[in-house]
């Protein structure tokens, strides 16, 4: 069971905002994809394999070749700050 | 490569220490990074010369895996007497944090490339076996320079992604240490290890990192971050042991937490409480398929070094040398090799005595590597120790001329004349000293031993040091 508490913590993690009054419908959304993962679980599943990927695919490789770089002034272009060629940003802890 | 039957710890001491380290290996010696081919060589170069889309986690970019880098790992694993998995495939950690572009690092989780492995180092009470958890691949974040100085000082993060997507291997062990020492012991074993492996260039700045778990028995643990040399992990260790027993005598509780190893003040520092392990939600890393590489695990096997452990026996057996001995001239590659090279020209009994006990206190005292002495020079010097040419004090002379000031043995010894004197030459001195200190000979007589001191002092003087104490000393008794 998800609660409003849950969801104001998720939003933390992954540093959304949210209203007071959208925290109630966000969890009774969360809460009903839960129940049909629940529905899911009542699947006996013992002798299938797991699903690690949608493609049926494994060992795609590259070989350990050089390719180009971009340059300082391409690499740090897009970025709101910048000093002596390094990404500025707030402090974190 | 697997064995089942562990030795596990006998004891725990008192306060019963347990040490987990999670050690992170970058593997520079690859020639681009784990999923792009941005090149390693950025130690000399500018901050963020060393991008492209895929490390700095631009929208729409693929990471593809290095294939050598999966060989090296797999190649780690099995020196670390790790199974390689059937099947492995990465994840994504999410988390906010400057030194990620994409807000979450690509890195493996329950189906690690390798587990179950193992090290054995000289533990505080003897032999010890220390278990591997797994070893499992990921990337390397970028560097964070804290202007400022310290992280609780600076008042913003300059961001440097050269190292952003460099192959990591982060191999955990179980917490099987006890003591700090024994920490530092696994830490120099590893890197010996990794050494043979030729995988990793240990001496660039931080190609091993350290994070290490500990708790005292009745307490919480808590993970030290930011260790970044073996003596290092050592004080930061013993560091802790004092705050949590402090801590637990005056009945307060250990919480469990994140702490900042401060290198400068030798302390540990708190800085968050530690987040529980889902808030990381992890989820399959879409963009990269699985890999079932388990069936290379032999081949990369067959192209294994001899590693330390068993080159140490094979020392003992073939070379005849005690096991300290063994134990000292394999603990680095380089060493080993040298060793090899003079032991298969001379005397490899002497060649143990005069590369384990001298040249190594010398080139340590130097903070001088292997390379900094020729092998062919130490055949030289051998050969002269063992054809009776120089004294034994000459020789240690030899190496420390060499070391300071370059030079051949033969130049040094002729240059200083340190060619052993004739035994004539010895005897005549012997003669004439009893002869000038009448004094000194009857108070030996008298039963004063230290005269004989004196006496084999003028002797050498005369001499000039390169008479053999030990028979100045026989003849001069024999004579008064």
């Amino acid at each position: 069971m998800i609660t409003t508490k849950d969801v104001e913590h998720i939003g933390w993690l992954a540093r959304l905002k949210m209203e007071e009054e959208q925290l109630e419908g966000y969890a009774d959304q969360l809460n009903s994809v839960l129940d049909y993962f629940g529905q899911l679980d009542e699947v006996d599943t013992k002798e299938v394999e797991p699903t690690y990927h949608v493609l049926e695919m494994n060992n795609v490789f590259r070989d350990d070749e050089v390719t180009d770089c971009l340059t300082q002034d391409e690499a740090t272009g897009n970025a709101p700050r910048t000093q002596d060629g390094y990404f500025k940003a707030p402090r974190i802890i | 490569m697997r064995e089942e039957s562990l030795k596990l710890r006998p004891y725990l001491d008192e306060v019963g220490v347990m040490i987990g380290l999670e050690i992170h290996v970058q593997l520079n010696k690859l020639n681009t990074k784990i999923f792009c081919g941005c090149p390693l060589d950025y130690h000399d170069d500018g901050p963020n010369t060393h991008t492209c889309p895929v490390c700095l986690g631009l929208p729409g970019s693929l990471p593809v895996i290095n294939r050598k880098a999966v060989e090296y790992s797999i190649k780690v694993g099995l020196a670390l007497n790790c199974s390689i998995e059937e099947h492995t495939q990465f994840y994504r950690k999410n988390y906010y944090y400057p030194d990620l572009p994409k807000g979450f690092q690509i890195t493996q989780y329950d189906y690690p490339i390798a587990s179950s492995g193992y090290i054995n180092i000289e533990g505080e009470d003897g032999e010890v076996r220390i278990r591997i958890n797994r070893a499992h691949m990921e990337e390397d974040p970028g560097r964070l320079v804290h202007e400022g100085g310290s992280i609780e000082r600076s008042k913003y993060t300059l961001i440097d992604y050269n190292r952003s997507g460099v192959a990591l291997l982060e191999i955990v062990t179980e917490p099987d240490i006890r003591s700090p020492k024994e920490a530092r012991r696994f830490l120099d074993k590893l890197r010996n290890i990794l050494g043979y492996l030729d995988v990793v260039d240990t001496t660039l700045e931080g190609s091993m990192r350290v994070d290490a778990n500990i708790s005292l028995s009745g307490g919480s643990r808590s993970e030290v971050k930011n260790i970044s040399s073996h003596k290092g992990a050592e004080r930061a260790l013993l560091f802790e042991i004092v705050r949590q027993k402090n801590l637990l005598r005056r009945g307060g509780k250990v919480v469990q937490e994140t702490r900042h190893f401060d290198e400068a003040r030798g302390v540990t520092v708190s800085l968050r409480t530690k987040e529980e392990a889902h808030d990381y939600r992890y989820f399959p890393e879409a963009d990269l398929v699985s890999l079932r590489v388990a069936d290379w695990a032999p081949g990369i096997a067959k192209t294994l070094p001899e590693l330390p452990d068993a080159r140490r026996q094979r020392f003992i057996t073939h070379y005849s040398i005690t096991d300290d001995h063994a134990k000292s001239l394999t603990s680095e590659k380089q060493v080993a090799d040298f060793y090899e090279q003079v032991a298969a020209e001379v005397d490899p009994k002497l060649a143990a005595v005069w590369i384990a006990d001298v040249l190594k206190g010398e080139l340590n005292y130097r903070d001088l590597g292997i390379d900094a002495f020729a092998s062919a020079s130490m055949v030289q010097l051998v050969k002269l120790l063992a054809g009776d040419k120089i004294t034994e004090q000459s020789g240690v002379e030899v190496i420390r001329t060499i070391l300071d000031e370059g030079g051949t043995p033969d130049e040094v010894v002729a240059a200083k004349g340190l060619l052993k004197a004739g035994s004539d030459l010895v005897t005549a001195a012997v003669e004439e000293v009893i002869s000038e200190n009448p004094g000194a000979v009857e108070d030996y007589q008298n039963g004063k031993q230290e005269a004989v001191n004196f006496l084999m002092g003028q002797v050498m003087k005369k001499t000039k040091g390169r008479a053999d104490a030990k028979e100045v000393r026989k003849m001069i008794i024999q004579r008064i």
